[in-house]
């Protein structure tokens, strides 16, 4: 996928300016904000099992490389591939050449935001096979041709006149007339399309919401039940995840369902939770008769013996890009790349690098509410500020802005400097506003006077008046 | 002054410095009220937040360095804003992690700093106050206050005791107001569209008066809701505490 993270300012004018992603951020606002707290209020235990989540994957963390062996080991013994990647093109190769040795002209595909971390439909699509998108967000998007806006509702920007529109040209040979009016009957028009397309299919491609080393299993959490037939019905079932998917053991992994579709969509499980271990077996009735599991670092080595390991117990939930009021405000698009919102603007520097994701980091209020409903209580406004630490070490701040802080510092460290400057802005300013009480323009705060007045000073300074008053 | 008074200095913050000095001497009211004896050192100026937010953790301790000197002497050191004393409680230690000595001078100063209203229920145990004000407000949870130090009860329980004062929630009260410090200059139009929602759920509130205890969000919320012909009126939460509205709210006009 095209990064376009370095062109966030005009990205986020475009989303402020149009009405119709508006529209849908406050029903997402209204729908996921309310489900989460009614789901969290309804479990007295909700913040223990944060923690606990939060423990198992610092555990994880800290034994990566055990589990991750102790996986492929079980995995293999169950008849499973697992393949190591080091990086997107060595995943994307990997997967073509598991789809070509198959003979396969069209791959079904589930939900999985490692697909689109490594743009395997583009990939897919330039060598002759057809990728069919079976979540229906997801295959909204891929008529529409643009990215997911969300990491779990991928396509919440779209609107439901929309969706019928590309139906209606997508769907060129069913009759014109038909009536789209109704979720019902985009619902069941895409199941109708669907249907089909998952017996042709001789791929499927799942993510994974968890591996489980203890049993060689990955795990898929759906509202649709589309993943289920994306990995039982074609004769080879391919499993994205990167490393970090990782768990000990099935305990551990329904401790993180537990807190996993609560902080999501704020279900106590998710409709459909589905366990994969290995090839259809003899005894089974059906199943793939191959299962292979790639396994991507693409970066995830880095991150995890840098400051910015904590990020990798993310469970993709979503619920801070929900809860985020910038995420609120311009969606998912303007972020520029595969993730968006708080977990994005942490998670895109660290996999694709500072230098054309610089806004993200800096485009947050530091508001705390990410941190709040994490259900792995991730530092996020903390880790984001270390990215800011590295933006400012290596001269990536706008000069103007490094001017107007490397004067605010140099007055801050001088008290009796600080004092006579303060004291003669303070009385410009105060004169300057006429009794007004406030400034509809001031040279220097343009981008604040634009939209907003700016309160004038009262007069004269505190520490002045205070002087005044002690020396009486 | 006696010698058996808690030992109080007033960290004016910046902002209130500059902008609003009656927030300062309402604070002091507040405290001298319930018996500390306050200083206000002179050799104060920022805590360092804006630099340390934009990245620049060397500047940002040096001017940490210098917070810490000028107010070691005091049992108490009070902020009217929950951003100011949260940097100094939370990041403070932070930027001196591995750094001998100052690390233990940080975490000092982080046991003795205190947000104003937080310093007033928390460690005076005052419950009633001076201030008479008659309006319907609401209260705006800043960020910073709220999640890094907790402070949600506290101006309400001593609202409560203010005579005429009807206090409500709105729904906004929690949610950023799109301040974020010099994140409403470098992403005006974000910051615009957050305070835009917040001036919506406040405008069908039906309220008369916004309060807050950072001055920050307040001159963000009452600059846009000045631009927007809004009668509803700002104010710091200490100058109603302590019955001192002589002043106008912010952004109003002088008469």
């Amino acid at each position: 996928m095209q990064v376009t993270s370095s062109s966030f300012k005009e990205n986020t004018r475009d989303a402020l300016l149009n009405p119709t992603l508006q529209n849908s951020l406050k029903r997402l606002h209204t729908g996921f904000v309310s489900s989460r707290a009614r789901a969290a209020a309804r479990m007295p235990e909700f913040e223990l099992l944060r923690d606990q989540a939060r423990d198992i994957k610092d555990h994880v963390l800290a034994h990566l490389d055990i589990y991750l062996e102790k996986f492929e080991l079980v995995c293999r013994a169950h008849g499973g591939h697992v393949h190591w990647c080091r990086d997107e093109n060595h995943a994307k190769d990997t997967v073509l050449d598991i789809c070509r040795k198959a003979n396969a002209k069209t791959v079904t595909k589930g939900k999985t935001m490692i697909g689109e971390e490594i743009a395997i439909n583009d990939h897919l699509e330039a060598n002759g096979i057809e990728p069919i998108e079976t979540d229906l967000g997801e295959y909204i998007i891929q008529l529409r041709n643009e990215p997911p806006s969300h990491i779990i509702a991928p396509a919440t920007h779209v609107s439901k006149e929309q969706v019928a529109d590309a139906f209606r040209l997508t769907h060129s040979d069913l009759d014109p007339a038909r009536n789209l009016d109704e979720p019902d009957y985009i619902l069941a028009e895409a199941r109708a399309m669907l249907r089909n397309r998952y017996l042709e299919a001789d791929v499927g491609i799942t993510g994974a919401n968890f591996l489980v080393a203890e049993t060689g299993t990955s795990i898929i959490v759906t509202n649709e039940g589309n993943g289920d037939l994306t990995q039982t019905l074609p004769r080879v079932h391919i499993v994205l995840a990167s490393i970090e998917k990782i768990v000990p053991t099935l305990l551990d992994a329904t401790a993180l369902l537990r807190v996993l579709a609560r902080s999501a969509t704020g279900q106590e499980m998710s409709s459909y939770t589905t366990f994969s271990t290995g090839p259809k077996r003899e005894t089974d009735v059906d199943g793939p008769s191959e299962y292979h599991v790639i396994l991507l670092d693409n970066g995830r080595s880095n991150l995890l013996n840098s400051e910015f390991k904590e990020m990798l117990r993310c469970i993709r939930c979503g619920a801070c890009l929900n809860h985020c009021p910038v995420y609120g405000a311009i969606g998912g698009h303007a972020y520029g790349w595969v993730y968006p919102g708080p977990m994005g603007s942490v998670l895109s520097p660290g996999l694709i690098g500072l230098q054309n994701t610089k806004h993200l980091p800096q485009a947050s209020t530091l508001c705390g509410k990410c941190e709040e409903v994490c259900p792995v209580r991730i530092p996020l406004p903390q880790l984001l500020r270390s990215w800011r630490f590295l933006i400012h070490e290596q001269g990536l701040t706008e000069r103007k802005f490094n001017w107007g802080f490397t004067i605010w510092a140099h007055l801050a460290k001088r008290p009796k400097l600080y004092k006579h400057v303060v004291g003669w802005l303070v009385r410009i300013l105060a004169l300057v506003a006429l009794n007004k009480g406030r400034y509809k323009y001031l040279p220097g705060l343009k981008a604040w006077t634009q939209t907003r007045d700016f309160p004038a000073p009262q007069g004269k300074t505190f520490m002045q008046q205070w002087r005044e008053n002690v020396d009486v | 002054m006696s010698s058996g008074q808690t030992k109080v200095a007033l960290f004016v913050t910046c902002l209130v410095d500059l902008f609003r000095p009656s927030v300062g001497f309402a604070a002091v009211k507040l405290m001298e009220g319930a018996g500390c004896n306050v200083s206000v050192p002179d050799a104060q100026t920022c805590c360092g937040q804006p630099t340390y937010n934009s990245g620049d953790r060397k500047n940002s301790a040096q001017i940490a360095r210098q917070v810490i000197q000028t107010f070691e002497r005091y049992d108490y050191v009070v902020a009217p804003s929950g951003s100011c004393a949260g940097m100094i409680k939370e990041h403070y230690p932070r930027l001196f992690e591995g750094v001998p000595n100052w690390h233990e001078k940080s975490l000092n100063l982080a046991s003795r700093i205190y947000e104003l209203t937080s310093f007033l229920v928390d460690v005076l145990g005052v419950t009633d106050v001076s201030g008479t004000y008659a309006a319907k407000t609401t209260y705006h949870d800043s960020c910073s206050g709220l999640r890094e130090l907790g402070i949600k009860e506290q101006p309400r329980k001593l609202l409560a005791g203010v005579k005429g004062l009807k206090t409500e929630e709105y729904d906004g009260a929690e949610t950023c107001c799109g301040f974020g410090g010099t994140f409403c200059i470098k992403y005006s139009e974000i910051s615009d569209k957050m305070t835009t929602n917040r001036i919506d759920q406040l405008t069908s509130s039906g309220v008369e008066m916004l309060l807050g205890g950072d001055l920050g969000c307040l001159m963000n919320l009452a600059g846009k809701l000045k631009r927007e012909g809004s009668l509803i009126q700002v104010r710091h939460v200490a100058e109603i505490l302590a019955g001192m509205t002589d002043r106008p709210a912010i952004g109003e006009e002088t008469n």
